[in-house]
């Protein structure tokens, strides 16, 4: 490279390596820029704790978004996080390496199929089931936490395979020794040394659950109000948002972008405690 | 009581295994629900025609443009930035407070929500900078998206070439960008590969992001400040308002057809990657 030389080169390269961290600042500062302005205007109180969302009299009050959205995570945790677990720690201790080999690579794909795609296969076949077995509209709550449950499994089965496979042999070797079978090895030695990234591969299925929209939109039935049963109809966060960005101006585009906000800071701070987790993991290692 | 052990293992690797094979039924069951359903519509026809009266019927054609040149675009910005901070992170720095904070920031940007994606691009590309719903905005947006994981992969992929093809090339005398250009990253090509792949994958299916920035208009582009609609936003609008559920379904089929062969293709390379490693 004769036209910058080395130095320059570096500097070139340094610069580019700046382009993520530039890019997240950016998102930030104008996602705040738009919606903080309007946190303070209208008041944080009446904003995140009123029940009342219509935009045409001038109420933008968020809680009953803010109390879906963390019905529809959690209940795609319950949904979720069990099965994937199990899924993990069968893949990584029991099956044999073949297996492995293809399965992960199979679930991964379920991280590939479009959220749109999961959104319409909840509309069309487990919507009806809903409906005519349990009653309600079918575009649910419970639809919601069905259809996210099974959205974040790649995520958790694979984040805790990586910290399954990371515990040393010696521990599963050292538990056998003494007699014990290969399920209390895993449950008693090393799950319990794995647990901090299984808690990892938890909590970014959670921040994966509560930023999904489309499957949400389509699956959830979004009316506005805070959820008494599973089969009612519920609107998140990030539906709210997807729904009425498209004709929202003026004071009703500000408290779209000030929902975007409350969803930014949950997502950074899910984030980093699963980096903080993962990062755990790594140094026990 | 205490239960034997032997039943209690019988009874955990049951349950383990029926969840693992829960978990594949269910792929399984949502591939096959679509192309059952959406394979009897596609056909060259539905690929080829323009679509009428807003898809309820005729074909896709134009979204199949839009689904091609908007991750291609975005792609062109998102590749050279990501293997660039690849290459500084692996080739050129020891892990300083610098790449900390590199890291962190990619880390968070993988995990931001394809919405704010969405509001971003909206609120800068589209409005700010007055790109207008376009492919530019769309593009931007996407290439924001993916950088994360083509850092990630060619960064990997980096540092999967052995230590002792850059020592062969420095003691040849070369410099560390010519052993860069020349050794790593033509060793390291697969890997990268892969994370493209993975990217446009990624983007193909993306809605929420593409959606307000790229816009959904049906026409065919002329440059890259008109709007286009992707297949993913395409089926979206035909499924939520009820257009067409057979069109939809044909739609679905194609988008599903698309992603899968694209990872399919990314998980090739990366085995072929691996191989030829160990």
């Amino acid at each position: 490279m004769k036209l910058v030389g080395e130095k320059g080169v570096q500097r070139i390269l340094m610069i580019t390596a700046l382009s993520a961290i530039s890019s997240l600042l950016l998102i930030a500062l104008f996602i705040f820029s738009e919606g903080l302005p309007f946190i303070f205007k209208y008041g944080a109180g009446n904003f995140l704790l009123a029940n009342e969302w219509d935009p045409n009299t001038g109420h933008f009050g968020i809680f009953p978004m803010i109390m879906s959205s963390v019905w529809v995570t959690l209940g795609a945790m319950v949904v979720g996080a069990p099965l994937g677990i199990a899924g993990a720690i069968f893949l990584s201790e029991y099956a044999s390496p073949i297996i492995m080999k293809i399965v992960k690579p199979t679930i991964e794909l379920l991280a590939a199929i479009p959220s749109v795609v999961y959104g319409f296969i909840g509309v069309m076949v487990l919507a009806p089931v809903i409906r005519n077995n349990l009653g309600g509209p079918g575009l649910s709550l419970l639809a919601g936490c069905i259809i996210l449950g099974i959205m974040i499994l790649p995520t958790v089965i694979s984040i805790s395979i990586d910290s399954i496979l990371a515990v040393p042999r010696s521990y599963r070797e050292g538990s056998l020794a003494l007699g014990a079978t290969t399920w209390q090895t895993t449950h008693m030695v090393t799950i319990k040394a794995a647990r901090s990234g299984i808690v990892a591969s938890i909590i970014l299925g959670l921040g994966r659950a509560i930023g999904e929209t489309m499957a949400v939109i389509m699956v959830a039935g979004n009316s506005v109000n805070i959820p008494n049963s599973a089969l009612d109809s519920v609107r998140t966060l990030t539906a709210n948002i997807a729904l009425e960005m498209s004709y929202a101006t003026g004071m009703h585009r500000e408290a779209l972008f000030a929902t975007g906000v409350i969803l930014f800071i949950i997502i950074m701070i899910l984030n980093s405690i699963a980096s903080v987790a993962i990062r755990n993991r790594n140094a026990k290692k | 009581m205490r239960i034997n052990p032997k039943y209690t293992q019988w009874g955990a690797v049951t349950i383990l295994t029926s969840a693992t094979i829960f978990t594949i039924l269910i792929l399984v069951f949502i591939i096959f629900f679509i192309l059952e359903k959406g394979l009897p519509v596609l056909g060259l026809s539905f690929l080829t025609e323009n679509p009428q009266e807003m898809g309820k019927a005729g074909g896709i054609f134009p979204t199949l443009i839009g689904t091609i040149i908007l991750p291609v675009f975005a792609l062109l910005i998102a590749t050279p930035l990501g293997i660039s901070t690849s290459v500084y992170l692996a080739e050129y720095t020891k892990e300083t407070r610098i790449t900390k904070v590199i890291r962190f920031g990619t880390d968070c940007l993988a995990g931001i929500p394809s919405i704010i994606f969405g509001l971003f691009g909206y609120i800068f590309f589209v409005i700010t900078l007055g790109f207008g719903w376009s492919i530019l905005s769309g593009g931007l947006t996407l290439a924001v998206m993916v950088l994360p994981t083509i850092i990630r992969t060619s960064e990997e992929a980096i540092r999967a070439v052995p230590n002792s093809y850059r020592k062969v090339s420095f003691s040849l005398g070369a410099s560390r960008w010519q052993t860069v250009k020349k050794v790593v990253l033509p060793n390291a090509l697969p890997g990268i590969v892969t994370g493209i792949m993975l990217s446009i994958g990624r983007s193909i299916g993306e809605t929420a992001a593409v959606i307000f920035t790229a816009g959904s208009s049906l026409r065919i582009p002329s440059s890259v400040f008109d709007s286009t609609r992707t297949m993913a936003v395409h089926f979206y609008i035909l499924a939520r308002e009820g257009i067409s559920s057979e069109n939809a379904y044909g739609t679905a089929a194609t988008l599903i057809i698309a992603v899968l062969f694209v990872n399919l293709l990314a998980y090739y390379t990366m085995h072929r990657f691996i191989a030829k490693r160990s």
